[in-house]
């Protein structure tokens, strides 16, 4: 995985320090609230409903042990013993005194991590495929192309103060793991005709209050034009995104009102300009960066068999594990969703353990997922018995990748302060209903999203069921959606109708999981029926 | 009644205003009826607090309960973590927040 260079290093040391000064002048009164907010912000730290917040960038999700190790030593040092994995593959600690933050920023700094731009108006982490390097579906590693990226996007004094927040996402499969067009940008990395690579440019997808998927302005890009065209694209956003109204100033309001068509010409206009300015690094960069990205000493595994003679072990294997480019190996899927947890939460001797297995057992490689759970990404099928008993003792052994129990759910108004309502209680909830009732298996592969608010950081409105939480004069209400999806099959969910409480909202789930079961043909996941069969059946069982 | 509300500057923690001073305890909060800028002016400048402003409360059982959820769920913590409330040895706690 990619190293900080001197140049890496020195910046962020830099900006700790200059934060550490920030935060000095602000105890000290010679900066007002007004003053300091932005540049908390632009150090990932926020003010949320019990303290400060911190929002660690984890660059395309990708970490080592010693860098997960950390991250659990700062769940101790500064928090209360845990961290929260996010929907874009970064973590959040919610208890973090401002007092005490240059000193955590430090020790991040230690283990070549940061929280810069994982807030403000700016580029935010670049997130890509959590089975990047392992997947057997893989054209190449996506990751060089967002590491590239991040280094471009990084303290860009020009895309610094942006009409809005802005999100890329690199992958380079047809399989889309990473939502990448639900992003400002996705880059799908692809062969053209002739074998040679370029990136497919989908722009101003995404999701919040205006859900969009992202139109392909462009189906190749050559690789020594990545980063110009880029550029570009977010050239013509800077200047004519709306600054006026924050809820009109992502860039798919932009795309959608120009059209398509009218963007694409006026970004290729002054990609044509940007080419002749050397905005492109040399392709040796990129040569360097990807000699980080080199496969590790795979052995020979092929005669690696799984016993599957211990059935709670082999559910888990068929559940929980992908296949992996090598023969004889696996990616492991580290649930964080036990029934009756808290989507995306991990304890800091979890981290540690999680840190101590991808050492042993993973070639001292994890990966954060947007689904809210840990990947180990180059699993010998033979130590696979090992690993997963160390799980199942730790609480880290919940079988149920993709299925209805793996929900995503955002902190919700347990924790966020732009929440209108709780999610992660409706999660526990949906959890244990179906853990309860034994329905889980049946339902096969289920993706079920909750936010708390429309801004939709539990990606509602990508479910196949999704759920949004809202404030109904004060009180909780949750309103249910049907048929999304964030994958290759993208699509956007649908609203049933009238909301439910948070016990109504569990009932519903298990009533269309009921229709789905009931009208289903084989093979078909639920987002299939749905698809097939529309939302009528699912509105007459829900409301008569 | 109204009460003032904001976060301590260098902890971040949740604090209600008792009419001498800062408490995180919801229960010492005062009605600040008809001053809530006048204090929230005062002791932000004083840096004792970050961001005050004013919430609607009703008493009940003869304690300060803030009217909206929000700030109910901000008064004693996550409700999903009991043992990081303000009271973690009152496990239906949750059921005064909803």
């Amino acid at each position: 995985m990619y190293k900080y260079d001197q140049y890496d290093q020195a910046m962020v040391d830099t900006r700790v320090e200059e934060f550490r000064d920030q935060t000095r002048r602000r105890l000290e009164g010679k900066l007002t609230e007004a003053q300091f907010t932005p540049l908390r912000l632009k150090n990932g730290l926020y003010l949320q409903l019990h303290a400060y917040m911190l929002r660690v960038a984890i660059p395309y999700g990708t970490l080592d042990s010693r860098q997960m190790h950390a991250l659990a030593d700062i769940a101790d040092t500064y928090d209360r013993g845990y961290g929260h994995f996010t929907t874009r593959q970064n973590i959040q600690y919610n208890w973090i005194k401002l007092e005490e933050a240059p000193d955590l920023l430090a020790d991040l700094a230690k283990v070549e991590m940061h929280a810069i731009q994982t807030s403000g108006n700016c580029i935010r982490n670049i997130s890509s495929d959590h089975f990047a390097g392992a997947a057997a579906d893989e054209l190449v590693d996506p990751r060089p192309y967002a590491e590239l990226l991040r280094q471009w996007s990084s303290f860009h004094p020009e895309f610094n103060a942006l009409p809005r927040k802005f999100k890329i996402a690199v992958i380079a499969s047809e399989t889309d793991r990473a939502a990448m067009r639900l992003h400002d940008i996705g880059i799908n990395i692809v062969k053209n005709e002739a074998g040679e690579l370029g990136a497919a440019f989908y722009v101003g997808g995404g999701m919040g209050r205006t859900p969009m998927i992202a139109p392909c302005i462009n189906p190749f890009v050559p690789l020594d034009q990545l980063v110009t065209y880029a550029e570009a694209c977010l050239r013509v956003y800077n200047r004519y995104g709306r600054r006026d109204n924050k809820y009109k100033a992502r860039i798919k309001i932009l795309v959608h009102e120009l059209g398509a068509e009218e963007y694409t010409r006026q970004v290729e206009e002054e990609f044509a300009h940007l080419l002749g300015q050397g905005v492109e690094p040399p392709l040796a960069e990129l040569e360097r960066i990807r000699t980080y990205f080199e496969d590790p000493a795979f052995q020979d595994a092929s005669n690696d068999t799984i016993d599957r003679s211990d059935p709670d072990f082999a559910l888990w294997v068929d559940r929980n594990t992908v296949p992996h480019k090598r023969e004889g190996y696996v990616s492991a899927v580290i649930s964080l969703k036990p029934v009756g947890g808290i989507p995306g939460d991990a304890t800091a001797r979890q981290m540690h353990v999680m840190a101590e297995l991808a050492k042993s057992y993973s070639f001292d490689e994890l990966r954060v997922m947007h689904t809210q759970n840990i990947v180990l990404p180059h699993v010998r099928k033979a130590t696979l018995y090992t690993l997963w008993q160390t799980l199942e003792a730790e609480g880290l052994g919940s079988p149920n990748l993709d299925m209805i129990e793996d929900i995503i759910a955002c902190p919700g108004l347990d924790y966020c302060s732009l929440a209108n309502a709780r999610s992660i209680p409706v999660a526990q909830k949906i959890a244990e209903r179906f853990a309860s009732t034994g329905k889980t298996d049946a339902l096969g592969q289920l993706k079920l999203k909750i936010s708390g608010c429309i801004n939709a950081c539990g990606h509602h409105h990508a479910g196949h069921i999704g759920i949004l939480g809202v404030d109904r004069k004060g009180v909780e209400n949750y309103q249910l959606l049907l048929g999304g999806s964030e994958a290759e099959d993208v699509s956007l969910a649908k609203i049933t109708g009238p909301g439910f409480d948070e016990n109504g909202i569990v009932d519903a789930v298990e009533t269309v999981t009921d229709v789905y079961t009931r009208e289903r043909q084989d093979g078909e996941r639920f987002l299939d029926t749905y698809r097939r069969i529309g939302m009528d059946p699912f509105k007459e069982a829900l409301y008569g | 009644m109204r009460l003032l509300t904001g976060n301590d500057l260098k902890t971040g923690a949740v604090t209600w205003w008792t009419g001498t001073d800062w408490s995180i305890h919801v229960e010492d909060a005062a009605d600040v009826t008809g001053h809530e800028d006048e204090i929230a002016r005062r002791e932000e400048a004083s840096r004792r607090v970050n961001g005050p402003y004013a919430v609607d409360a009703e008493l009940k059982d003869g304690v300060p309960r803030p009217s909206h959820i929000k700030e109910r769920v901000r008064s004693l913590g996550p409700t999903v973590r009991p043992d990081l409330t303000l009271k973690p040895a009152e496990p239906d706690i949750g059921n005064w927040v909803i």
